[in-house]
Formats: structure tokens, sequence, C-alpha cells
């Protein structure tokens, strides 16, 4: 990327649109059911694909017997191991090419008789309805040959090895003997903790619709990373990138379930090019947890050791989680403990076990979600054991330079937020004694917790062009799963060149566009604003240097310094001209620039800059909880949370990206978890009855400031907004548990029996 | 699905005939019937539709009672004005169940004969000798938190899943099943059956037996009852544990007590034990929780259901003791 | 295969479909009505909700056979404040339980008017928490709850 950004000021300008709280631009599409996503794209030949899954959780098939499946009446085919034909193995996962991460597992699916997970699939069914292919997928028998298999995440946790480290994550470090420090530590709280399996649980489940055309690929899919999610079909299917082409409109919710290639997308890419119809594969409920990828399940120790007066002296948070002999990485557990807390004695340390499992995936904050359970969990039994306030405990510990590496940080305002926070939730008001607050019968407690992701950015491609009618139109391969991606880069994109926010149109969510950043990791925003930023700049030293070849121009002779982009055109004290004008007066239909960057060089940046700085958004998250003493249901009753996310470019689509997060935070802690059967590794509760996703009736009102402070080394100062909101929520349920009960639960989620 | 062939029933008499057929089953609101079928639990190969016979409103009853035709739907239940006054807990139990779309869908008839949520049942490759008898009880020793610690047996353990069920086994209903012999009534107590070794024999109905109407007899006490359901969220989720009473206390003294529990039994549980153990004694937290303790000395809990009885237990007292403020206020 | 006729959104649809067809597969797949969503098939979610003579209901637990001379009304077919107040409240943000919250929210304040009690109160003024309770049938998993519950009470109140 070419522009560079001013250290210590930020690049924000004259802004008109950045910071107002606009109407998203898909409201009316998604409010009167015109938005179309995967499975909603009509083609003539259409036939209905539906999977049959392993129901053992490693071996081979001896047998499948497709008989009466293919006796079905309607079913055009059925592909197994033994007729499908081939697929390109998945690549091996490679830092050098980030689009290696693609491969959700690296089963080659439809090849080999063997089974690796319970649930894994073993044949598609093609039929000309979806009952059909449902039905008569329900009548494939296989027969199988066991092999052993590890899958009890609670067995196998105490076998766990200690992880290779991936450079663009953070994983183990250790400063000072923080184990000794511990020891001689006065006060100190030494405590294991649990977290479940979750499932992204996105309302649309994944669905594909592929169609073939020769050699040419069209699937209509919700993806979160179309750049690597079409290279990775190219690859499987040894057709060159230009002839796959993805269309990703809508996306309906991804959380991190869509970033990857599962067995789904491919397969119904598979069955459209075996039966060669257009072929749309929508997963069942049960079937997305069967073949995408959920949280992992975590044991972490976190010891805090401190003197009598609340400074920490040692830090130590270890982790294990689960990966799969197919596949899967590590979380980065212990990563925002890196850099929460004061401490001069730090050992982080992350473990891992591999088991016979569908591989783990990304799921929102990975790491940094349940890793800050723990040691926010921790911080307030530290401050329990001192009598202290948590806030002020954390205010004491609170370090100038990165704790572990002595980085700085680009800017830090978690003070701020606490001390905004405790004012408007009302702070004081707590007796500091557990399980007094009362509100009628229910029994209220409060707590509070930091919240911390890192803020990183992706190469983004982006081209704008200016139609002599005075439109603009952003062009990148962006991806809308609900955060107001156009909405938000139109904003940008009207105050950057200073036109009407209605002239700008926006388009995403098609391979055919310049690529775009992945959405994932909180980088979307800001890097396709970085992208915007930096082709509108291109685009209007063009407009000039287009006006100052025309005689007569009132911009001839001017320095693009001298102007200000406002009212549709370049501005100057002593003469001013629209695009339009300029357009018009050069002959021109349009004008076009491009930001253009690429992977070279992104990941040795990350690593590299790591070591120098800190960048994140943070902020502090308060909980109220009522308990019923009766019973111990917990229900939240109130939330606020003060965050530090930089820039706020839409008040409207942030407070509701944080809010999202939140409440898939309350999830997480209250309801949340996915049971895997320690006997056979199969899926108990693949439903959305039985795993409990946060209601209605389980959210309160949640309050949301900003500190809107631009980060001053970022493009308009932003810090990404998609993933801080979920970090810290369940500790500060866990906190304010601990506060109305007086018990603290380690073990997530915090279901009645816990407390009873 | 597999396929089946699909009769909307003319008249009772057509629709007991048609039923009487192996592999014929009614449909409700077929809340709980489509999607058993989806997930191949269920493969009847005739449905016979009886939402349009006109079992389908709610009649005064002599003496004070009600007469609810089984296609009445759950919310309209619920909504009637006489239930919210006679039998609140009636209407409080409809309101708590599944939610407000489901609720204009279930039928009465069909809430009646809803089945378990044991998730084992629910995954054709899971052991199940509900399902499948014979086939064993992957619930005993794998994930059994939501299942029963009441009348279980070696054979299962599932609860069952009946919001509305809990509240009538309380008011003493009685339902009237029309068969290929004739009409009949059954007491509630008396419809659903315990697991025994042959778990998949859910009720005492025959094959073709039309529920067609519930009665609810004249209950004073229940003017004042109250419906407590705990679970895992705050809404839109299965009991854990439920509780429906009624309380009539004079003088500090127990005169009539009605307790049956949802969540802890393989059919709505009235609690007698418990009721004996009340009636004519003081109405305070101790005696609440002295009888309730007594209903679940036998209980058989498993590691991941243990919790209930405690939960049970208080959630027994909270709400006898809800209803003895409400009473004294 | 039997034959239905339906009222979808104003016009007569006529179509043959086999008695294990839903409502909503008939819907998105055989009439092209998209709107309705499928989150679950299991009635767990609320996202295929739909208005049958104006009462909402799940539409992947019903039979599509079962609704023949009914009245459909989809997302496609609605024309409401709650739409817009759905978009100035933020109350959506990937916008795949959005059709379901609508409708069910349509049916649940018609409900509200006639009198339906809800587990929060037997009856009363439609408050924030009565919304809550009533809305529970939907999930949305975006966590756009609070914008939903505000754009119901404007448009309610
Ligand atoms: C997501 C979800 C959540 C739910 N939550 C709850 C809850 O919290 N609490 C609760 O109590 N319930 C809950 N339910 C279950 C719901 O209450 C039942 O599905 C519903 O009551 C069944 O009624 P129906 O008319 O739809 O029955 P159907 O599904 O049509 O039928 C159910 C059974 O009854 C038989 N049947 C139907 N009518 C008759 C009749 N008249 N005579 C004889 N047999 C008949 C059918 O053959 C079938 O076997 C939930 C359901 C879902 C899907
Ligand atoms: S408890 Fe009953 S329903 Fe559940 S698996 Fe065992 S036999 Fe089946
Ligand atoms: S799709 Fe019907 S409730 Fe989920
Ligand atoms: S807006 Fe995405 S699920 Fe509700």
């Amino acid at each position: 990327m070419s522009v560079k950004y001013a250290e210590t000021e930020p690049a924000t300008g004259k802004s008109t649109y950045v910071g107002q709280g606009v109407d998203r631009r898909d409201g009316p599409a998604k409010t009167t059911g015109q938005a179309r996503f995967a499975a909603e794209f009509p083609y003539p030949d259409l036939a209905y694909a539906a999977l049959v899954h392993a129901t053992i959780a490693r071996g081979r098939i001896t047998a499948l017997d497709t008989t009466a499946a293919r006796a079905v009446r309607g079913v055009i085919d059925v592909l197994t191991h033994e007729n499908a034909p081939a697929m390109k193995p998945a690549p091996k996962m490679s830092v050098l090419d980030l689009s290696s991460i693609a491969s959700g597992t690296s089963v080659n699916y439809l090849a080999t008789d063997e089974v690796h997970w319970n649930g894994q699939p073993i044949a598609v069914v093609v039929a000309e309805t979806p009952e059909t292919a449902r039905y008569a997928a329900s009548l494939v028998r296989p027969s199988y040959q066991e092999l052993p298999a590890s899958v009890d995440f609670a067995a196998e946790e105490p076998n766990a090895v200690p992880e290779k480290g991936i450079p663009i994550m953070e994983s183990g470090a250790d400063k000072g003997d923080a184990h000794a420090a511990l020891a001689a530590a006065p006060v100190s709280v030494d405590l294991r903790f649990s977290t479940p399996p979750y499932n992204h649980n996105a309302i649309e489940p994944h669905a594909t619709t592929a169609v073939w055309d020769g050699d040419h690929l069209t699937l209509h899919e919700g993806a979160q990373n179309i750049p690597w999610l079409r290279k990775h079909l190219a690859q499987r299917f040894g057709v060159p990138e230009t002839s796959v082409r993805i269309l990703s409109p809508y996306v309906g919710g991804a959380f991190g379930g869509k970033s990857r290639a599962w067995a789904g997308t491919l397969l119904a890419a598979l069955a459209a090019r075996a039966t060669g119809r257009a072929v749309r594969l929508a997963l069942t409920r049960a079937g997305v947890y069967h073949t995408v990828g959920g949280r992992t399940p975590s044991a972490q120790r976190v010891a805090l050791g401190a003197d009598a007066a609340g400074r920490l002296t040692a830090l130590i948070h270890t982790s294990v989680s689960r990966t799969a002999r197919i596949g899967g990485m590590p979380e980065p557990i212990t990563a925002a403990s890196h850099h929460l807390y004061a401490a001069p004695n730090i050992h982080l340390a992350q473990n891992v076990v591999q088991l016979d499992l569908l591989p783990n995936t990304f799921m929102r904050a990975p790491g940094e979600s349940i890793g800050t359970f723990a040691v926010e969990s921790a911080m307030d039994e530290l401050a329990w054991q001192l009598g202290m306030d948590p806030i002020e405990l954390r205010m004491r510990n609170e370090p100038e330079r990165g704790p572990v590496g002595g980085q700085r940080f680009t800017h830090r305002m978690l003070k701020e937020a606490y001390a905004l926070g405790a004012e408007r939730f009302g702070w004081s008001e707590r007796d500091p004694r557990p399980g007094v607050m009362r509100d009628g019968r229910w029994l209220v407690g409060m707590g509070v917790a930091t919240a911390f992701h890192p803020s990183m950015r992706m190469p983004a491609q982006v081209t704008v062009r200016l139609e002599a009618d005075g439109t603009l139109v952003v062009r990148s391969g962006m991806h809308e799963m609900g955060m107001g991606t156009a909405t938000v880069q139109a904003q940008i994109a009207a105050d950057e060149m200073g036109v009407p926010l209605e002239s700008v149109h926006v388009e995403y969510g098609d391979s055919d566009l310049p690529p775009g950043p992945g959405a994932i990791g909180s980088v979307q925003t800001a890097s396709a604003a970085a992208g915007v930023i930096d082709a509108c700049a291109k685009l209007k030293k063009s407009a000039l240097a287009l006006a100052r070849r025309a005689p007569g121009s009132p911009l001839r002779g001017r320095k693009l310094e001298e102007l200000q982009a406002r009212d549709g055109g370049l501005h100057h004290a002593r003469g001013s001209q629209t695009y339009a004008e300029i357009l018009t007066a050069a002959g021109r239909d349009h004008l076009e620039a491009e930001s253009k960057a690429g992977m070279l060089g992104f990941v040795a940046r990350t690593v590299l800059e790591r070591r120098r700085k800190v960048r994140a958004a943070t902020g502090a998250q308060f909980c109220e909880v009522r308990v019923d003493p009766d019973t111990m249901e917990v229900r939240v009753s109130r939330w606020l949370g003060v965050f530090d996310v930089g820039t706020v470019i839409n008040a409207k689509t942030a407070a509701s990206q944080l809010r999202g997060g939140i409440v898939m935070g309350i999830g997480m802690a209250l309801s949340e978890q996915t049971l895997i059967d320690g006997r056979d590794g199969r899926i108990v509760n693949p439903s959305l009855s039985e795993y409990h996703l946060p209601v209605h009736a389980d959210v309160p009102h949640i309050d949301v400031h900003y500190l809107n402070e631009p980060d001053p080394t970022t493009p308009l100062g932003l810090l990404g907004i998609g993933e801080v909101g979920i970090t810290g929520v369940a500790a500060a349920v866990a906190n304010a548990v601990r506060h109305a009960t007086g018990r603290r639960v380690l073990d997530l989620p915090i279901t009645l029996d816990k407390l009873l | 699905m597999r396929p089946f062939a699909y009769v909307k029933a003319a008249d009772v008499e057509s629709a007991v005939q048609a039923a009487a057929e192996p592999g014929t089953k009614f449909l409700g609101g077929g809340t709980n019937l489509v999607d058993l079928m989806r997930e191949g639990v269920e493969q009847p190969d005739t449905l016979v539709d009886v939402t349009g016979l006109p079992y389908d409103t709610v009649e005064e009853l002599p003496g004070g009672g009600l007469r609810v035709g089984a296609m009445v739907r759950n919310s309209t239940l619920a909504a009637d004005r006489r239930v919210r006054a006679r039998y609140p807990v009636l209407s409080q139990a409809l309101l708590s169940g599944a939610s407000g779309q489901l609720r204009n869908m279930a039928t009465v008839g069909g809430n009646l004969l809803q089945r378990t949520r044991c998730p084992y049942f629910y995954d054709i490759a899971s052991a199940c000798n509900k399902r499948e008898p014979g086939s064993g009880c992957d619930a005993l020793e794998g994930f059994n938190r939501g299942c029963a610690i009441l009348g279980v047996s070696d054979h299962c353990i599932a609860a069952h899943p009946s919001d509305m069920c809990v509240a009538l086994a309380a008011l003493d209903a009685e339902v009237e099943v029309r068969g290929v012999s004739g009409t009949r009534r059954v007491p509630l107590a008396g419809l659903h059956r315990l697991p025994g070794d042959t778990p998949q024999v859910e009720t005492a109905l025959e094959a073709g037996d039309l529920i067609t109407a519930v009665e609810l007899p004249p209950v004073p006490v229940a003017a004042r009852s109250r419906y407590r359901k705990v679970r895992d969220r705050a809404s839109y989720a299965f009991a854990l544990v439920s509780v429906a009473a009624a309380l009539g206390v004079d003088d500090g003294t127990i005169s009539e007590v009605r307790l049956a529990l949802g969540g802890v039994a393989p059919k709505p549980w009235r609690a007698r034990e418990a009721e004996r153990l009340l009636t004519g004694g003081p109405a305070d937290d101790a005696a609440f929780r002295r009888a309730a303790e007594a209903e679940f000395a036998s209980a058989t809990v498993r590691q991941g259901n243990a919790f209930k009885t405690t939960l049970a237990v208080s959630t027994i007292v909270a709400t006898l003791r809800e209803l003895n403020e409400g009473a004294a206020r | 295969m039997p034959e239905i006729r339906m009222k979808v959104n104003g016009s007569v649809a006529s179509l043959e479909v086999e008695p294990w067809v839903s409502l909503l597969d008939a819907l998105r797949e055989r009439l092209g009505v998209t709107g309705p969503k499928k989150g679950c098939d299991q009635g767990a979610c609320g996202a295929c909700t739909v208005l049958a003579d104006g009462v909402r209901i799940n539409s992947c637990l019903a039979l599509a056979v079962q609704y023949d001379g009914r009245e459909i009304t989809t997302i496609e077919g609605v024309s409401h404040p709650l739409q817009e107040a759905f978009i100035r409240h933020d109350g959506f943000q990937c916008g795949y339980c959005t059709p379901g919250q609508i409708c069910s929210a349509i049916g649940m304040l018609a409900e509200h008017t006639a009198g339906m009690p809800s587990a929060v109160a037997d009856s009363g003024p439609l408050t924030e928490a009565e919304v809550r309770e009533r809305m529970s049938g939907n999930l949305c998993r975006c966590g756009a709850y609070n914008g939903i519950v505000d754009a119901i009470m404007e448009v309610s109140g």
C-alpha cells in the first residue's frame, strides 16, 4: 500500500459522513425480502443435493449400499468414494500463502473409504427436489470397520503438548520467573478454568448453489473470504482461478464459520460437475454442526501473584486447545494476556491436543474471547482476595508498555474507559460484599472485565470510478455479513471525494471485483478503508491532472494540497470545478483509480510490527446480573460497555456490531455449549432447540459508549469493531455472578446446576 | 421424510377407522410429528389430518368445569378468559411452552402426545430403546442433563417434555378418547405410562384412538394456582424442572394442595406423596421442603441430572411459598 | 400429487405438492417466494415465520397440504411501518432472521391487541419485557435484539 499514515496526526480530514449513524444501505432489501441469499438463486435445471454423514468416529467404510437410495423416484445420482470424480487434495497450510488456511479439513471428500470423524460426509445424493434428496440420503446404508479413536477432550487434555506457533498469531512467552514470584507472593490465586466447544450458529445454515459451464464454475455462497475460497476451489478442481466466480452479495451471518471451504461447498461443486446440473446444497442445521468446525474447548490455568497493594508480581496463563488430526489451528488463548497487565514475571504457554474430531475453526475473537474469560475472572478473584475494588486492581496494573515485549501502545485508553463506564453504570452503588444486593427476591451482582482484541490489517484492492454524471462507484470484493460494509465504505468514499453519500455506489461480494480483504479478524473495515482512501487520493490526483490540462480550467496551476474535495468536486477559494465539469470538459465519460496491495510482505509486516507496537481495540465491560435465590437461574439485567475502537465511522452499525458481540458473549457465559459424546465423538445437540443461543428474553438493553479517539497509526484512526465486543463478556458475567452469590464458577457455561 | 399418504379427516368415524390401520398417525399442528418425521424417527405411511374436525372450542361444563376440544390451539386455550380465571396454572403452563408461533399451531391433542426431547431419541444414529426397542439407551451413560429422575427404568430415563400436561395433571383432567369401539374417558394420570421395560409404549391409547377433548373438573383451589418453569434460558426452552401448584390455606393450615411436576419424570408427575404430607399441615417453608424432599426420596439420579433433586425441591418450595404469600396478601 | 390453492401475498397460487413438502419449501422452492428463511427446519429459530390468515406460524413445520385454501403472507407481501422502523433502529445485521422477525412482530402485535396473555403478563400494555418474551421465538445470532425491540416499541406505541 503506498499511502503512509502520519504517526502523530490522524489521517482524518474534514468529515461530513464519517461518524454519522447513517442507515444501512441494504435496509430496504433486507426488510422486504428482496435480499437473496446463497440458496435463493433460481436455475432452470436446478437439482438438490443432500449429504450422508458417517456415524462412527474413525474407521473405514467396508460397504456403502446405495441401492435403496437410487431406487427413489427423482434421484439423479448418488456420489460415493467409489464413483465420485476425484478432487485434488487440499493444499497444505503455509503462511506464505494464507489462502491455504481455507482448507477446513485436510480430508479429500469421497476420495477414500476413510472416516475421520463422526459426521464426516461419506456420500452425496442429488435429486430433483430437496425432499427427495434428503429422504434418499437417509436410505444410504454404510457398513464400517471401526478403528480406535480419541474424541474426549476432558480425558485427553492432560496429554496436551506445546503447540507450534503460527507467526501471525501470538502464543507463549516468558519474562522473569513467574513460578518463583507466584510462590513468593503474599496474595495469590491459582485457578483452573474450562470452556466448552461452541458453534457459530449463523441463522443462515451454509448453503451453496453451484453451476458449471464447461470448466467455468459459478458459485453462490455466503463467504467471508472470497479470494481464499476462489483459490481453494480452483486448486481442488484443477481449473484456473479466473474460471471460478463466487457471488456472495449477502451472507446470513458467519462469525468465522464461513471463512473457510467446508465439505458442503466442495461437494456441491463436485456434485454439479458430476451430474452436469446446477446443484444446490443447503446444509441442514445438524449438517452444519457435523461439517463446519466450531470453537475449540479449552482448559486453562491462570495464577496471579500480587503484593499487598495489589501490584501484580506474577502472571501465569496456560491453555490447552484442541485441533484435529485432520486439521484445525490452535487458538491463541493466552494472546490477550501478553498485553493486559504490568507484571514483572510472566509465563504464558499454549498447548494442544489432536483428536479424531471435526477440526476447530475461527469463531468470533478466537483466543481472546475464551482467554479473557479466564484471566479476567482470575483478576476479579484476586481483587476479592485483596479486598480491593476490581476496577482499582486493574488500574494499578495498567501497563505503560507491552508487559511482555516492551512494545509501545499505539494508544491505550482503558483507564478512560473504566472511568466513564463506572460513572455511567453507577459502579459506586455496588456494595462490595457478596450476596447482599437485592432487588425483591432476586440477588443482584455487578461485575466488570476488560475487553481486548488486536487490530490488524489485510491487503485490499479497491477501484473507484467517477462517472460523468457525478456518480462514484467503489468496487472491491468485500463481504457483507451484517457489518454494514457498503454503508461504511460509502461514507468514507463520500468524505474522501467530497461527494454526496447518495451518489456513491458500492459494489462488493463478487470475485470478479478487485479482491477485497477477508471479513476476518475484524480487519475488513479498516483494510478496505485504507484501499478506498488510497484509491480516492489517486482519483483526485487524476481528476486534477485532467482539469489542469483543460484550457480555462479554474484549477489550472493548482496543487492537490491546496484544494478541498467537497460539493462534488475540487475547491479552491479562487475557483472550483465539479468532477462532472472536469470530466465533461475533458470529454471523458469516466475516470478510474485503483489501490493495489499484494499479500506480499503482509505476514512479515505483521510480525515485525508486532515487535514494536501493540495496536488493539479495548473496552470495559460492565454487567449486572440477577440470580434467583431458589433456582439459581442467572439473568443479565443490565449491560454497559465503553469501547476504544478508534474512530467510529457509523455509530449505528458500530453499536450493533458491539452489541452483537456482547449478546454472543452472554450466550457463551450462560447457556451455550456443544455437547460431544465422549464415547463416539458424536455431537449430541446439533440443533437450535438444544444448543441454547440467547433469545430476546435473555438480552437486556445494552448501553454502548465509544471513546471515539482515532488511533494515530491507522487510516482514519480505525481499530476494528467486529470482535472486541465479545471479549471480556463471559468474565464480566462470571464476576457479577460471584458478586451476587459469592460463588466463583470456573467452568462455562454458568448453568444453574453449577450454583445450586 | 419418508413418503406417506395424506388424508384430511372428513369426520370422526372415518378418522378413527383410517387410523386403526397400522402405520397411520393423526396429524395435529404437526409441530412435533413433522419434526420427528423429518429426522426419520417417525415413519408413518399415512397421516390423517384431524385439525378440521369440529373439536376446536372450549365449552362450559355443568358445575363450572370446562371441556376443551382436542383441536383447540395452545394459544387459544391459554388466552381463554375462563381458563385464565379458573385455572391460571394451565394458561401459564401453555404460555411458558415453545414460542408464540408454535403455540398458534400446536393443538391440545398433539401437545398431550408430544414425544420426549431426549437427544439420543432424536438422533437415529444413537441407541435408544424408545425409538428402537432393544437397541440400548445411550442416555444412561451419556448426556442426561435433561432426563428424568422419578419413575425411570434401566431401559429409559427420558423426561416428558410437555408443560401443559403438568398443569393438567395437577387439575385432575380427564381425556376423552374416541376409539374403534366407541368413546371412553381416561384420567390424565392414566394416559401416560412409565417406561418399565417397554419405553416405546408411551400411553394407554390403542391404534385408532383419537383424542377428542380434555375435560377440566371444577377445581376451586386452582383459582390460586401457579406454573413455575425453570430452564436454561429465559424463554423458548424445555423445562429442566417445572412445578404446577395450587394451594388453599386456612388460618395457616393447608386445606388443599395440588402439586405436579415436569422435567423430572417420564410422564407429567403428580406429587401425591408431597400432597399427602402437606394437607392439613402448616403452610411454611419447612413443611414445603419436607414434603418436596419426601417426593424425591426414591429419585434415581445420574451424574448429569443429579442436580434436579435439589432444583426440584427448591422450586417446589419457592412456588408454594409464593402462592402462600399471595394468599396472605 | 395433491393440488392445493393458496393465496400468497394477495395472488392465488395453485400448485401440486407431495404431502411431505413443507409450507416453507413450497414457498421457497416451488413458488420462488424466498423471503421466509430456513434457519433450522425444526421450529427452533423463527426465521421461517409467515402469517397464515394473519396468524404467525413457523412454516417449516407446517405441511403445505394443510394450508390448502388459506391466505399466506410472507415478508414480500408485507407493507408495514415496522419495516422502516427496523432500518431506523438497526434491527438487523445480516438480515437473515429479519423477514421472520418482522412477520412475527406483526402477528405478535395483533395477538396483543386481541388480548392474548404472555408468560410475562396476563394483560396490560405492551412493555419491553413483554415484547422480549413474545418475540423469543425469533432468534437473531447477529444479536440485533435491542434494535428489534426498539423498532417494535416505536411502532406499537
Ligand atoms: C422448538 C420447539 C420448542 C418447544 N418447546 C416446548 C416447550 O417448551 N414446552 C412444551 O410443552 N412443548 C414444547 N414444544 C412442543 C410443542 O408443544 C408440541 O410440538 C405441540 O404441542 C404438539 O402439538 P401438535 O398439534 O403440533 O402435534 P402434532 O405434531 O401434530 O402431533 C403430535 C403427536 O400427537 C398425535 N396427535 C395429534 N393430535 C391427536 C389427537 N387429536 N388424537 C390422538 N393423537 C393425536 C400425533 O399423531 C403425534 O403423534 C416445542 C416444540 C418445538 C418444535
Ligand atoms: S432415555 Fe429413553 S429416549 Fe433417551 S436414549 Fe434412552 S431409551 Fe431413548
Ligand atoms: S426454519 Fe422454521 S423455525 Fe427455524
Ligand atoms: S440479523 Fe443476522 S440473524 Fe438476525
